[in-house]
């Protein structure tokens, strides 16, 4: 007799691609600099990764449950941790714990399940969290610590812990002692006082380009970028355009006054750039589809970055410059459309 | 960069090869059924040769229930040239015409005739054309037609009506297209090492049949065996107007267009055909099939079919007639491995599901593939579209498949026809990598068809107001014809009291004036 079969729509092949693959990708990628942000800065990016994580996913589940959609299908996307791990390397090791749960809150339950969950969010669920906690608890912003090699006391992972929970400096420490500025602020105070930037740069927190250790975790954040693209998660679109514009921006201004414009390559190496370039504005949801709409979203975060470093009101502007390109996404991309076969 | 004109670069097609946007490298799978030579299937007991070979429409039966027929016979014509005809696979009894699965993409079951053989398998007499190489291009053109030949690549288009549209636009080269870039299916290979002399004969025939001056016969560039024995047969043939070129394997670099592309560099115009560029491109077995009905005088009733896929005991390839069971021909390969799952006809990319193995061999049938469980894609759910791109990278099309996904979805019509809907070729590469394992082909598919059914709507709607804006105008007309033939009629009644009244009436003012003055 005849044998029947289930029927099912072309294409059959199987193909192995699936968001949570995705995102663990992106998550490998971010493995070679977090473990360089420990080498020099000590545990509490840990801890801040354990945290957001923990809150994130908490979040994402509570916010599944109340949208009625299939809990375990999206808490098994990694998005929500990707967006915890991209958090918790802007925001300062000893950052205390309500940092955490108020950057998660508005990243995880307004920017990505407001605006209707995984795939509908207009901006980068990370960076909204970034933001709002960079804009309501500055104070707690600056808890920046200095690398390891030249900081006047190492921290225990106990005293990491102790501070992230209780928001106070380890028993015997003050706030002055175990934090340091960052090296984009130091550009930012030294020029506001008239300082020269050649000066500035003679003290311990620089390094060869950028900051001591921050310009070796942007190495490696942009090797894992690099992989990314070999992986062919991201296209180099966004990353080239983005520290392309930087460069030329940043030559031009170094040349015409290098007195108060860091060198170009101090832009690249300092700050979220790197991380910008390769992890944050490369976030397919919330940026451009096209080619030429990535080449002119990169550009564009490139440029409001260097302005708000220069003119703004806070030292670096990557976070900032995402989300006004996040609004610009949609416009661009209906101007952009690629040419179709044949037209 | 100088400028050079379309069709003369066409001219030059083969000479260089260029590449076509996206596309996947697939596993071939091919070998698998290319080690053993090509086996005809045996007689079966029953042939059910469906009515509807493809998409247009319905062929009419020719035979009655009861007939006896030789093979070969005409037994159903189609009046539409949207349809082909079809032929008796073998001598013996219609028995009925009736719905039986029909291998139609719908699924549903259609009109065959089903023929019980005579076991005589005894032809009709054969009509070939003798001296073709010296007949006249319309009755080529006309042999292909009562032949019912389609293309034999899959798509199954009438042959008649493309090389009709084709006498009419100036053709120059003619491409044989032998690059069959889905995974398994290895027929036209089998087909190129085991009849190479038929293609180039069939490829002779159709350059005279629309007056080309030149074949380019393209073949996957992993086709070992292929090209020696095509090469050797071009030089038994003593033609110097054929070349056969090696294009890199790549998924759907067999498509039309993309074969263009990669021979000429050039992109057929949306909307147009490669004849506006003075090519006419052929599948290889339509090549044959058009040199047998030629030169024999035998339409198009077997082709050779892939067996193949990991649910099938012994992958090969097989010379079926049109109408054969499938499982006629799967028990000739050591019958279903026991987890077969999925039972496909054509290739992994772009063939159909089969509800059954009862349905019969088309002329589309390049390709009976059965697939085991792990071999073919899961149920999975769908996630929203994370605007990867990776869709956009690899279509063929150079389309936005997410946009078009969602503007679909949507309804928005305009949109959908704005980005390019109508240029999808459906070959299933963005679907493929989707990571959210939308299905995007399925979206398109329908988007299509919608657009189809509300194009065909505005049509009517349009032909409608035109048909009531006509009629009111012809009203009109009659009615103020009518009006005016009734004051007309009247005047000439009453027309001599009128002239008296006027008199009277001036008379009468003048009579008052007089008396005012006075």
């Amino acid at each position: 007799m005849s044998r029947s079969f289930e029927t099912g729509a072309a294409p059959h092949f199987p193909s192995h691609s699936t968001v949570s693959r995705v995102m663990l990708q992106v998550i490998y990628a971010l493995v070679p600099a977090i473990t360089a942000h420990v080498w020099f800065f000590g545990p509490g990016l840990l801890v801040q990764i354990i945290l957001a994580g923990g809150l994130a996913v908490g979040f994402e589940a509570v916010m599944l449950k109340i949208r009625r959609k299939p809990l375990w299908l999206f808490l098994g996307d990694f998005s929500a941790v990707v967006t915890a791990i991209l958090f918790a390397l802007c925001i300062p090791p000893l950052a205390p714990w309500w940092i955490a749960l108020t950057g998660m809150f508005f990243a995880i339950v307004v920017a990505k399940h407001l605006y209707g969950g995984l795939g509908h969010n207009l901006f980068n669920p990370a960076m909204v969290g970034y933001v709002v906690v960079l804009i309501s608890f500055p104070q707690a912003m600056t808890a920046w610590l200095p690398p390891l090699t030249i900081a006047p006391s190492g921290l225990s992972l106990l005293d990491v812990l102790m501070t992230v929970l209780s928001g106070q400096p380890p028993p015997g420490l003050t706030w002055d002692v175990i934090t340091e500025a960052t090296p984009l602020d130091v550009i930012r105070t030294s020029v506001a006082s008239g300082k020269m930037i050649s000066e500035a740069r003679q003290l311990p927190v620089f390094g060869d380009f950028g900051g001591l250790g921050w310009e070796w975790i942007a190495n490696w954040y942009a090797l894992g970028g690099l992989w990314l693209l070999w992986r062919r998660i991201i296209t180099w679109h966004i990353p080239a355009a983005m520290i392309g514009s930087v460069v030329f921006l940043g030559l031009a201004s170094y040349l015409v006054d290098p007195g108060s414009n860091p060198s170009p390559l101090q832009h690249v190496f300092s700050g979220a750039l790197i991380i910008g370039a390769f992890f944050i504005a490369t976030d397919p949801v919330s940026g451009c589809a096209s080619n030429r709409g990535r080449l002119l979203f990169g550009a564009g975060v490139g440029v409001i970055t260097l302005v708000i470093r220069r003119w703004g009101g806070y030292p670096d502007g990557v976070a900032f410059a995402v989300l006004l390109m996040n609004m610009a996404a949609p416009l661009i991309d209906r101007y952009t459309r690629p040419r179709i076969f044949g037209q | 960069m100088m400028h050079i004109d379309p069709r003369e670069q066409a001219r030059r097609a083969g000479e260089q090869l260029h590449h076509f946007h996206g596309g996947l490298r697939l596993r071939h799978n091919k070998k698998i059924s290319c080690e053993i030579p090509v086996e005809k299937v045996p007689l079966a007991t029953r042939y059910y040769v469906p009515l509807l070979q493809q998409a247009g429409q319905e062929a009419e039966p020719t035979v009655i229930e009861g007939q006896k027929v030789l093979k070969g016979d005409l037994l159903g014509y189609c009046r539409q040239t949207g349809g082909d005809s079809v032929h008796a696979p073998t001598s013996g009894t219609v028995t009925a015409i009736s719905n039986h699965p029909n291998s139609h993409p719908s699924g549903r079951d259609g009109r065959c005739i089903v023929i019980r053989p005579d076991g005589l398998d005894q032809w009709m007499t054969l009509d070939p054309i003798e001296n073709w190489e010296r007949a006249d291009a319309i009755l080529l053109r006309q042999k292909i037609r009562s032949s019912g030949i389609v293309g034999l690549g899959g798509a199954v288009f009438p042959t008649a009506v493309k090389v009709d549209e084709a006498s009419s636009k100036e053709i120059h080269t003619l491409i044989l297209n032998g690059s069959e870039c889905e995974p398994y299916i290895s027929c036209d290979e089998m087909l190129m090492r085991e009849q190479p002399d038929s293609i180039i004969l069939g490829a002779r025939i159709l350059q005279r049949a629309v007056g080309a001056t030149r074949t380019v016969i393209a073949i996957e560039d992993q086709m070992g065996a292929v090209n020696t024995a095509l090469t050797g047969a071009v030089k038994r043939s003593g033609t110097h107007d054929i070349d056969v070129v090696k294009v890199t394997t790549i998924y759907p670099e067999g498509g039309e267009k993309q074969l263009v592309k990669v021979l000429t560099g050039l992109e057929v115009p949306s909307g147009c055909r490669p004849t506006d560029l003075g090519l006419l491109c052929q599948n290889v077995a339509t090549a044959t099939a058009v040199a047998r009905a030629v030169t024999e005088g035998k339409p198009l009733i077997e082709r050779i079919v892939t067996v193949t896929g990991s649910g099938v005991r012994k992958p090969r390839n097989l010379l079926a007639q049109i109408g054969t069971p499938v499982s006629n021909l799967v028990d000739q390969c050591g019958g279903f491995s026991p987890d077969a799952a999925r039972l496909i006809l054509g290739g992994p990319m772009m063939g159909y599901a089969l509800a059954s193995d009862a349905n019969p061999v088309i002329k589309a049938a390049n390709c009976i593939l059965a697939l085991t469980a792990e071999d073919v894609r899961p149920e999975q759910p769908e996630m929203p579209c994370i605007r990867c791109g990776e869709c956009s990278r690899v279509c063929p099309s150079m389309l936005m498949p997410q946009e078009l996904n969602w503007s679909i979805r949507n309804g928005l019509w305009d949109e959908t026809s704005d980005l390019g809907l109508s240029d999808c070729i459906e070959c299933g590469c963005c679907d493929f990598v989707c990571p959210s394992h939308i299905p995007l082909t399925e979206w398109f598919r329908f988007g299509k068809s919608e657009t189809r059914l509300r194009d065909n709507e505005k049509r009517q709607a349009e032909a409608a107001r035109q048909r009531f804006e006509a009629r009111e105008a012809r009203l009109a007309v009659l009615k103020q014809e009518r009006k005016r033939r009734i004051s007309e009629k009247k005047r000439a009644m009453t027309g001599k009291d009128d002239k008296q009244k006027e008199i009277a009436d001036a008379i009468e003012r003048v009579r008052s004036r007089q008396d005012g003055d006075s």
